[in-house]
């Protein structure tokens, strides 16, 4: 398969431009210096493209591959590539679905202990000395608080088991109501919003959930609500978010995604009672290798004629 | 009950102390209006309640010092300031506030779990000091699956291994005896217990055999990928022998509460970014806090109208 070409999008995982270096012929979309033209020099060699949260196959660039058989993606949010394109030419699509599912979890339980119990906060007060001088203030209490959840997929699911074991009452909202699923189901954003004190993004970034997070949902939110994005930066209408937070209308926020990555709102800076990650959902050691083996192995199976292990088209 | 003497024995909590003001004479024994001695003289028959918690308890010198004490309440669910012994001797009922912390503090404990092998606050700080722009951060250690050794499986210990559960954590322990009914893994000794998990987690009270339960040895099993997390006291573990495996590499990470000499910290864990430092908030939060001070209050009143004590330490 050496002679195949790759192209990957953007720096992801050096173990996974290793392998794909060994197995095929790679393209690093960052180093090359005019893209445009390289698109056409090389449109009848590449029938692969890597990509990510960040960089995926958009519509330009698919019409630019000619030969494109397969776009394999380093996630499992599909936000980045023009699926209704893919699926015009037949292109197959794969992405990184269930290894991830528990790290993203585990995040979101870590953001929703780190806001209420201020953990960051009380360890930069341990660092710079002023535990001698007296106590942090009193915190909030994280079990027994009503979590909402948007998005009840494979991360909404184990965001709710683990709520559950610290006593939490699930609800959520998604695009129908599950039956099957004993938590309580609300027909929109606002009202679960209004009827839960944690409020979680779990749910895919379309046409129809970006700005899901917009005022009224802040305002029902309220002043004592948190929010917690473990989903992609559009899912928040990020200003609006912004002046709740500053203007305290909206109790606090836990982000691992933001809508203009890597740039952060720098009046989040010194709120006390928002904790910021860089997009580190899924970032283990564990979890990333397994994601490369993943694109990996439906790569090959692709070559090999093999049934795709993750397809989405 | 106004005219009995309370003895408050270092600030704890506001709304506690207002509550005791209202009903009974409340000292406070970092406010007092005299010296220390003169203020004995004439108050000491009069105090028939000391209020204590983890930082001033009642030692042996205040238990004597105060001949018509009848009752300490811990504003704490640890009595390891409390001279269990003189009280007992004495018929000095004691009391302090289990359950109502048992949740908050199982919660700290798998924040300063995650917080540790996800590197939370470091990522945080990251952000906030403006960084991202210049490239991602390393990757960090998934907690799921993880293998959770607890010490001690009382109210806390099991609140921790059911919540450890919910992240697909394999859950063993070791207690002074095995517990018959759970399904965890027991391990007679504590050395083994570190030699079979990678997270280990502190949560028995602190008695004289638990001094320094974790030291060089439990340390050494633990290892350069293992993680420990402390929320009992700080003197269940040897400080020094722990910091010196954290900046040798020999341990991989810890999460601690509580500190040998609170609230000093060792100063070569400020800068170490394997680690999460907090002081000493457990039970820290507006709910729980009041929770404890009602409780305080409730026993002080069963007590003084002989009624059956809510939170008795037998």
């Amino acid at each position: 398969m050496e002679s195949i070409g790759v192209l990957m999008a953007c720096p992801m995982n050096p173990y996974l431009e290793q392998e794909l270096d060994k197995r095929f012929t790679l393209h690093r979309f960052w180093k090359v210096p005019d893209k445009s033209t390289f698109l056409t020099s090389h449109s009848n060699s590449i029938r692969a493209v890597v990509g990510n949260a960040s960089a995926g196959a958009d519509s330009q660039m698919i019409e630019a591959l000619p030969k494109l058989e397969i776009v394999a993606s380093f996630s499992v949010g599909l936000d980045k590539i023009d699926l209704a394109k893919c699926k015009e030419k037949g292109i197959r699509v794969t992405n990184t679905p269930d290894v991830l599912t528990e790290d993203v979890a585990d995040l979101a339980i870590g953001l929703m202990l780190a806001v209420l119990r201020k953990l960051c906060e009380s360890d930069r007060y341990v660092r710079s000395g002023k535990w001698k001088i007296g106590n942090y203030s009193l915190t909030t209490k994280f079990t027994g608080k009503r979590v909402g959840i948007i998005g009840l997929g494979r991360i909404g699911m184990a965001i709710a088991k683990r709520a559950e074991a610290f006593s939490c009452p699930i609800s959520y909202h998604s695009r129908t109501e599950k039956p099957e699923i004993k938590y309580k189901y609300y027909p929109s954003v606002v009202e679960l919003a209004a009827n839960c004190d944690i409020l979680v993004v779990a749910c895919s970034l379309t046409e129809e959930t970006r700005h899901i997070i917009n005022r009224k949902v802040i305002d029902a939110l309220g002043a004592k609500g948190v929010l917690i994005n473990i989903g992609r930066g559009p899912h928040v209408d990020e200003p609006e978010l912004v002046s709740a937070l500053v203007e305290r209308r909206l109790g606090g926020a836990g982000l691992d995604v933001f809508e203009h990555e890597p740039e952060v709102p720098e009046e989040l800076f010194g709120l006390d009672n928002v904790v910021l990650l860089p997009h580190v959902g899924s970032g283990t050691v564990e979890t990333r290798k397994a994601m490369a083996d993943l694109v990996l192995g439906n790569l090959e199976a692709h070559f090999l004629k093999k049934p795709l292990l993750t397809p989405v088209v | 009950m106004n005219n009995i003497g309370v003895l408050m024995t270092c600030p704890m909590l506001e709304y506690l102390e207002k509550q005791l003001e209202a009903r009974f004479k409340l000292f406070k024994a970092w406010n007092l209006s005299s010296s220390k001695p003169d203020f004995f003289k004439k108050h000491s028959n009069s105090i028939k309640a000391v209020v204590g918690d983890t930082t001033v308890g009642a030692d042996a010198a205040l238990i004597d010092s105060l001949p018509n004490l009848e009752i300490v309440a811990s504003y704490s669910v640890g009595l390891d300031k409390i001279d269990l012994e003189k009280c007992k001797e004495k018929g000095i009922n004691v009391t302090n506030t289990p359950d109502v912390l048992t949740d908050d503090v199982a919660d700290l404990c798998i924040g300063l779990a995650l917080a540790v092998l996800r590197k939370i606050c470091v990522c945080d700080q990251f952000v906030k000091s403006g960084n991202w722009i210049n490239g991602d951060l390393g990757l960090a250690s998934k907690f799921s699956g993880k293998s959770v050794g607890i010490v001690g499986l009382g109210r806390i210990g099991s609140a921790i291994a059911k919540r450890s559960e919910a992240f697909n954590c394999h859950i063993s322990y070791h207690s002074r005896s095995e517990k018959p009914n759970t399904n965890y893994k027991y391990y007679s000794n504590i050395v083994d217990l570190a030699a079979n998990c990678q997270i280990l987690i502190v949560a028995c009270a602190l008695t004289e055999e638990t001094h320094h339960i974790v030291n060089r040895k439990v340390i050494d099993a633990l290892g350069p990928k293992g993680i420990l997390i402390n929320i009992g006291r700080g003197a269940h573990v040897d400080e020094p022998e722990l910091v010196s495996a954290l900046l040798e590499g020999r341990l991989g990470g810890a999460g601690l509460d509580v500190f040998e000499n609170e609230p000093d910290v060792p100063e070569e864990l400020l800068a170490l970014e394997n680690v999460v430092l907090v002081p000493h908030v457990g039970s820290d939060t507006e709910e729980t806090s009041k929770a404890m001070a009602d409780l305080v209050i409730s026993n002080l009143e069963a007590h003084f109208k002989g009624e059956a004590l809510l939170t008795p330490v037998t």
